[in-house]
């Protein structure tokens, strides 16, 4: 089809925008990579861009030898699996119940879980909640209190209306209680949206630091993405140091602590970067039923 | 079987709220909230005439409008651009790579965001000498004049691709009729996008609007809170959520700090009923 001059400039305009976004988006994965993969000390000279000056593996290396985020790494991946499954777990069995017409009152139950998508305690009773349930440095505060998720019931339980009642009938009459139906006949047929809400309660659990940053205390049960944010500070306090003071004061450690940022980050974006795209068809649906609340 | 969650969200949400309660007494850890004096609005009253009042409150305001005004546009003007492309491969490579960002935490945003900032290596100081705009590298995030455009950007970069998954489900739902129509009477592409394809996603984006302007007071947390760390942009990075977080979590002062909480709550809350009430003029509203 030929296109007007009109059509073809906005055509170009739109394709030129798209793709600067695109590189904006991907540039700083791309670059941090390449210093993830560049010598220390050659990267404080500065200039790396869009490959590597000299290469190495010599920063994943170090990375994989640290004690704290080797035990980061278990922090994460424990709290991650075990919290998923318990969110999860508890969140679809809540909306089972809730998506049949049978529960007395299911009314005020969902206005009772709703309200609380839209009012809290705010931080500091939370805080102190907390503190007075023990859970204080406790492995459990990553995963008790974020157990149940509203947000993900709204979309089990539309999803659950969904499932032809027939088949539902048809268990009770093959002798299934509500725990059989729900564990052998509903839940299996749930595959896209139990790995939809999986992935956003496991993204979530992955990415946390607040969590840790305030209940937390002890070192060994830091997240990776808090030991992390620790560099962070220190990152953020001496660019603003440096601006004060000339280049050559600079230390050679901050350089390579910078080699290090970046490898630790590559090794925790990349589990992330590896799953989502598969998720993606299911996800924008996820997306769209949970945004038409009741 | 919805017993046990029903539990939960009674103690992990329901139990808070009537913590509130602590924002009117003098709290004390020791003695818990029923041997606590009640001090009535006094921390209302200190909040209201403490000199950080000025600063956290225009900060607050300004960081959620300029949210609002950048943020809010972005993911459409991105729906409409993509709904402009009829090469599928590019635009599904296109869409994959801008809803990434959504799925990094905060933490590793402003790791990403710091280091393309710096002055020893930092792309965007390496990239605008290569334009020669400038001579030497700029310490972007140590001025106080650049924070709000730095938090602003980081926030359109991590959400815009997300975001933008609404309008374009709204603009698939248009019917092909509208288009057919209007290229037989010899419309241009850009003219159909403003007259078919705005009007008809308007419904979604007024939602929307509505709703962001209940969030008016959630100028952001993590963010402002990593951004932040350092206490020479305090001036500018200072809001509503931090400044309880600072009070409460640390310096201990629990009851000032929730006064702070519940004052940003209620106000909050009026902003979305009053919020609703429009949407439901419009013909939508959240209930």
């Amino acid at each position: 089809m030929k296109l007007a001059f009109e059509d073809r400039v906005l055509v170009a305009v739109v394709y030129f925008f798209l793709i600067l976004l695109a590189f904006v988006t991907f540039y700083p994965f791309w670059n941090s990579a390449v210093i993830s993969f560049n010598e220390g000390t050659d990267t404080s000279m500065g200039g790396i861009t869009f490959w590597p000056r000299e290469f190495t593996l010599e920063n994943y290396r170090v990375v994989a030898g640290d004690v704290r985020i080797i035990k980061g790494f278990g922090v994460s991946i424990a709290r991650t699996v075990v919290g998923t499954f318990c969110t999860i777990a508890m969140t679809s069995l809540l909306a089972y119940g809730m998506s049949r017409r049978e529960l007395i009152g299911r009314g005020y139950y969902m206005t009772f879980c709703v309200i609380t998508m839209y009012f809290g305690g705010g931080l500091i009773p939370t805080y102190l909640l907390i503190r007075a349930l023990g859970l204080m440095d406790s492995f459990w505060v990553f995963i008790i209190p974020s157990m149940v998720s509203v947000w993900s019931m709204i979309i089990f339980r539309t999803f659950f209306k969904e499932i032809p009642a027939g088949l539902e009938d048809a268990a009770r009459i093959d002798g299934c209680g509500y725990w059989g139906t729900f564990l052998r006949v509903v839940l299996p047929l749930s595959g896209p949206v139990i790995a939809t809400l999986s992935l956003f309660t496991a993204v979530a659990h992955w990415n946390d630091w607040f969590v840790a940053s305030i209940y937390i205390n002890n070192e060994n049960l830091l997240p990776v993405q808090a030991i992390l944010k620790r560099t962070l500070d220190s990152n953020i306090v001496s660019e603003i140091d440096t601006a004060a003071q000339s280049h050559v004061l600079r230390t050679q450690k901050s350089f390579t602590t910078k080699s290090l940022t970046m490898a630790t980050m590559m090794v925790i974006t990349i589990p992330i970067v590896l799953v989502y795209p598969f998720l993606q068809r299911y996800f924008v649906k996820g997306v769209l039923v949970g945004s038409l609340k009741e | 079987m919805v017993l046990p969650a029903l539990a939960l969200v009674l103690v992990f949400s329901y139990f808070p709220m009537y913590g509130v309660l602590i924002a009117f007494q003098d709290y004390s850890v020791f003695k818990g909230m029923s041997a606590s004096p009640w001090v009535g609005f006094k921390h209302f009253e200190d909040f209201f005439r403490s000199p950080e009042l000025f600063v956290v409150m225009r900060n607050t305001l300004v960081i959620s409008m300029l949210k609002l005004c950048v943020g809010f546009p972005a993911p459409i003007v991105l729906a409409l651009a993509l709904n402009e492309v009829k090469n599928m491969l590019f635009k599904r490579v296109v869409q994959t790579i801008s809803y990434l960002p959504y799925f990094l935490s905060w933490v590793i945003v402003a790791n990403f965001t710091i280091s393309m900032l710096s002055t020893d290596n930092g792309s965007f100081n390496i990239f605008l000498q290569w334009l020669g705009l400038i001579d030497e590298p700029v310490s972007w995030l140590s001025q106080e004049n650049y924070f709000w455009a730095i938090i602003v950007s980081a926030n359109v970069w991590k959400d815009i691709g997300f975001s933008s998954i609404v309008y374009l489900a709204a603009i698939a739902g248009i019917d092909p009729a509208l288009y057919e129509s209007a290229a037989i009477d010899g419309a241009s592409r850009f003219r159909m996008m403003y007259l078919i394809t705005l009007p008809c996603i308007m419904p979604v984006v007024i939602i929307f609007l509505i709703l962001a302007i209940g969030n008016l007071l959630n100028a952001g947390f993590e963010d402002l809170l990593l951004f932040g760390v350092n206490p020479a942009l305090r001036d500018v990075s200072d809001v509503l959520d931090t400044f309880v977080y600072r009070m409460g979590i640390n310096l201990g002062r629990f009851s000032f700090a929730t006064a702070v909480g519940l004052f940003k709550a209620v106000v909050s809350v009026a902003l979305l009923v009053g919020a609703n009430r429009l949407a439901r003029r419009t013909g939508n509203s959240l209930w």
